[in-house]
């Protein structure tokens, strides 16, 4: 029986590291990545925190070799660095000797350039080139393009489940023999777009963001690429691949409340979490840890935490947000935490909940605070995104 | 005091895109949210912003809107008591 | 092995399209470049509650989602699909507009949150109070595509029955940024018709497709939606190749399509991209059209669809569709293909039951 689909390779970039390796040495280091925005001019600058990659735009377009009449948005260039990795990391070399797909997600899509010249567009033609790569899905082409993919190329956005959506349909594609290898994931950039959405909505934090404190603010916004290379067992076998972790168990259910809050009983999320585990076939009782969406939201957090002790009751296993290393990357989170999660079985950690003080009053939960040498057969990664969006992903050691 | 009830029912009314309603429509009195007009925490988000805008009080904290936004009444007695515009 | 029929439809779109008659005793090929919805009465299917946020678009969605469940006597989907290529652009564009002229200031959240690409497919779950599956493609012309090819996998896998749509909408600031760089027809070159329009550019169009899929037949059944492929983008020369492959895949031959639809836009740069398969692989076979009613959109695919399985259930095609004059008796076999500026490419197989 197949233990699930094949993970074969990652890539990533965020605040904590440009790479798999860095984002590995800040998670065990405990250094977050969170600080007052430099790169873009809004007036909140001074009021929140963010999860900024140091790459300017320049740097991106010279590390990826792109020419001056490139039309790439931060997104794209984010996401064709992290895309890059992940199939170096899977030792692909001919990637059409097999039916390969892409299958990205993203929210802010080109949306940074959009903004940034939004007046100038009328006056001057040298900008107009951005206007073709504003939609979401140009992202994945260019990431695709760049990979040589041209069959199965899709966008998934979904808000902040995005990217868990994503890698969800890859590996029902394999599992339905439509695909040999899917590379799935997502990527986001910071933009004015979202820091004032988000400052409207009244959920940003003005500190370093506190997952599941009973005196957590809000959540600090981040940027981030993240993809996962997933193969089929055939594939695997002819190239006698490495692999990292299983993608178990997946499920996506809709919490049909409101549109961006979720319900206090945490109804959607504790349906994406019981469909998840009847995927993957195990109990409970069986996840080693939870790397739970956290965003630091009174919302969220009391939301999940109930949505927890419904499907574990008062066994919840060992969980932690790492948002509070990143901040909350929008589409790209799911995919830096499925990153996470293998790299918690990998190297047998679990990654500590950053800035824990107290817990909720209501649910009583307390996260991991430390970094802690744990054997870990499964992993359970929640995304939970507006518009009801409840997405769980289960990762299983190879 | 009841002019302004008059301009935040207008305003009510125009900025939560209550097309159904007229200002005589809703009593001063009247439940805001809930049973009443049946406005939801993305509206409360919206008065805050109004409040900002119009009249100069700032709200920090989404969760004192509820008491604030209970009716009419009780936002034009915030209004009278805190506005600086 | 599981089947998938088109069990319900609902179709918001430049034309009449409140019933299928209707349709054709109003239809008419657009002759402005810019060309909105023909609105249904929104109250008829929205609480004032819900709709006063809503942009028009999504409200197409909603209503065309409403309508494609009722016909299908389905309540609560098991999955509800959305596939849209631009997203929310009403909203987008107001609230980016927004910060720019308010300098980030006083900006308020109704227009971030109904901006989200999700937010169609979002506000369905809510009006149905549904926590099945959700999901939303945005991925230029084969968002709706996409769809398809999810609920495919998902009957395929026992699910009973899914709603799947694609929507876009008109707004303002994108349609300034398209016509700053000529995705829009210049209106004086349509005085003699789409195809003979003999420039770049489209009809920029908008409307609102939704599906209801379901493993069993009913007697709403329009057809059976076979088989979806799409290919982000196939080098010169080579979709004819793709075009018999994904026949052959499901064995079948070009002689045995009774219908090709195809999205012919009037763009004189990617129009010859059928023009070529019309006149080679697909010349004896019956060829109609249809962005002549609904200007084009990035999931207008669906638009054509709908037509599609119209003409399934009725097996008759209507003159005003025909590209060519070939004909037949029976409409077993449907392929509609299509691709937006030379990519995004997809093909779709129906057929009659």
């Amino acid at each position: 029986m197949s233990k699930g689909v094949a993970v074969t390779g990652m890539g990533i970039i965020s605040s904590i590291g440009n790479n798999l390796e860095e984002n590995y040495q800040s998670l065990v280091s405990e250094k977050q990545g969170i600080s007052k925005i430099k790169k873009i001019k809004t007036i909140h600058k001074n009021v929140i925190k963010v999860g900024e990659i140091d790459y300017t735009n320049n740097e991106l377009v010279t590390l990826l070799g792109l020419s001056d009449s490139n039309n790439y948005s931060r997104t794209a260039m984010l996401g064709e660095l992290a895309a890059k990795e992940a199939v170096k990391n899977a030792n692909i070399t001919d990637i059409n000797k097999y039916r390969t797909g892409l299958i990205s997600a993203t929210s802010v899509g080109g949306m940074d350039m959009t903004e940034k010249f939004y007046y100038s567009q009328f006056k001057e033609t040298k900008n107009r080139k951005y206007i073709a790569s504003h939609d979401a899905g140009d992202t994945s082409k260019k990431i695709a393009e760049s990979l040589g993919i041209t069959g199965f190329v899709s966008t998934i956005s979904t808000a902040c489940s995005s990217s868990a959506n994503a890698i969800m349909l890859g590996a029902r594609l394999i599992k339905a023999g439509k695909i040999d290898r899917v590379i799935v994931g997502g990527s986001d950039c910071l933009s004015k777009f979202t820091i004032n959405g988000f400052k409207t909505l009244m959920i940003l934090s003005e500190t370093d963001c506190k997952p599941f404190d009973e005196n957590r603010t809000g959540l600090n916004l981040g940027e981030a690429a993240a993809f996962l290379v997933l193969e089929s067992d055939e594939v695997v076998k002819n190239e006698n691949k490495k692999v990292l972790a299983y993608v178990s168990g997946y499920a996506n259910a809709n919490d049909a409340y409101h549109q961006t809050a979720s319900s206090e009983n945490g109804e959607g999320a504790t349906l994406a979490m019981q469909k998840a585990l009847k995927i993957a076939k195990i109990k409970p009782t069986e996840i080693d840890y939870i790397n739970a969406h956290g965003t630091a939201t009174p919302n969220n957090d009391h939301s999940e935490s109930s949505a927890l002790i419904n499907v574990f009751g008062a066994n919840v296993p060992d969980f932690s947000s790492t948002k509070a290393y990143t901040g909350h990357t929008l589409a790209a989170a799911a995919a830096i935490e499925a990153v996470y999660s293998i790299l918690a079985i990998q190297n047998e950690i679990i990654f500590p909940n950053l800035n824990f003080e107290t817990p909720i009053t209501d649910t009583l939960l307390v996260p991991k605070t430390e970094v802690t040498k744990k054997e870990i057969q499964h992993v359970l990664s929640n995304s939970f995104g507006f518009g009801g969006n409840c997405s769980t992903l289960i990762f299983s050691k190879a | 005091m009841e002019n302004l009830k008059q301009e935040l029912k207008a305003k009510i009314i125009e900025n939560l895109n209550l097309e159904d309603f007229k200002v005589e429509d809703i009593d001063d009195n009247d439940s805001l949210f809930g049973d009443g007009l049946g406005l939801d925490s993305i509206d409360a988000l919206e008065l805050i912003v109004m409040l900002d805008k119009d009249y100069g009080i700032k709200i920090s904290d989404p969760k004192k809107g509820k008491d604030i936004f209970e009716s009419i009444q009780t936002m034009a007695q915030f209004i009278m008591d805190n506005k600086t515009k | 092995m599981a089947h998938c029929y088109i069990n319900g439809i609902g179709c918001v779109s430049a034309q009449d399209t409140s019933d299928y008659k209707t349709f054709l005793e109003n239809q008419f090929e657009l002759t402005e470049n810019v060309v909105h919805v023909h609105k249904p009465n929104y109250r008829d299917y929205i609480k004032p509650a819900m709709s006063r946020r809503m942009a028009n678009g999504v409200k197409n969605g909603v209503v065309a989602a409403t309508l494609a469940l009722r016909e299908a006597g389905i309540e609560n989907p098991e999955a509800i699909i959305t596939g849209t290529g631009m997203g929310c652009t009403i909203d987008s564009g107001k609230f980016l507009k927004n910060i720019v002229e308010n300098d980030e200031q006083f900006l308020t959240p109704t227009s971030f949150i109904q901006s989200t690409h999700n937010t169609v497919g979002g506000q369905i779950a809510l009006g149905l109070k549904c926590k099945a599956y959700n999901v939303t493609y945005v991925h230029n012309a084969t968002s709706f595509e996409t769809s398809l090819i999810d609920a495919l996998l998902m009957i395929k896998d026992n699910e009973t029955n899914i709603l799947v749509g694609g929507i876009d909408e008109i707004g303002d600031y994108s349609l300034s940024l398209h016509q700053l760089v000529g995705y829009v027809k210049e209106q004086d070159t349509l005085a003699n018709g789409l195809l003979n329009s003999n420039s770049s550019g489209v009809v920029y169009g908008e409307g609102a497709q939704f599906f209801a899929l379901e493993n069993q037949k009913k007697t709403t059944t329009y057809a059976e939606l076979v088989d979806v492929e799409i290919y982000d983008s196939i080098a010169k020369n080579d979709v004819e190749a793709k075009l018999i492959q994904f026949l052959k895949t499901n064995n079948l031959d070009v002689s045995d399509l009774d219908l090709v639809v195809l999205g012919n836009n009037g763009d004189i740069d990617f129009d010859p991209i059928y023009n070529d398969l019309q006149n080679s692989l697909l010349k004896d076979t019956q060829q109609i059209y249809y962005k002549q009613l609904s200007g084009e959109y990035l999931t207008v695919s669906s638009f054509g669809l709908w037509i599609a399985s119209q003409i399934c259930k009725t097996q008759d095609v209507p003159e005003f569709l025909k590209l060519n004059s070939k004909k037949v008796t029976t409409i077993k076999n449907i392929l509609l293909y299509n691709q937006y500026k030379g990519e995004s490419h997809s093909f779709t197989l129906l057929c009659s039951c």
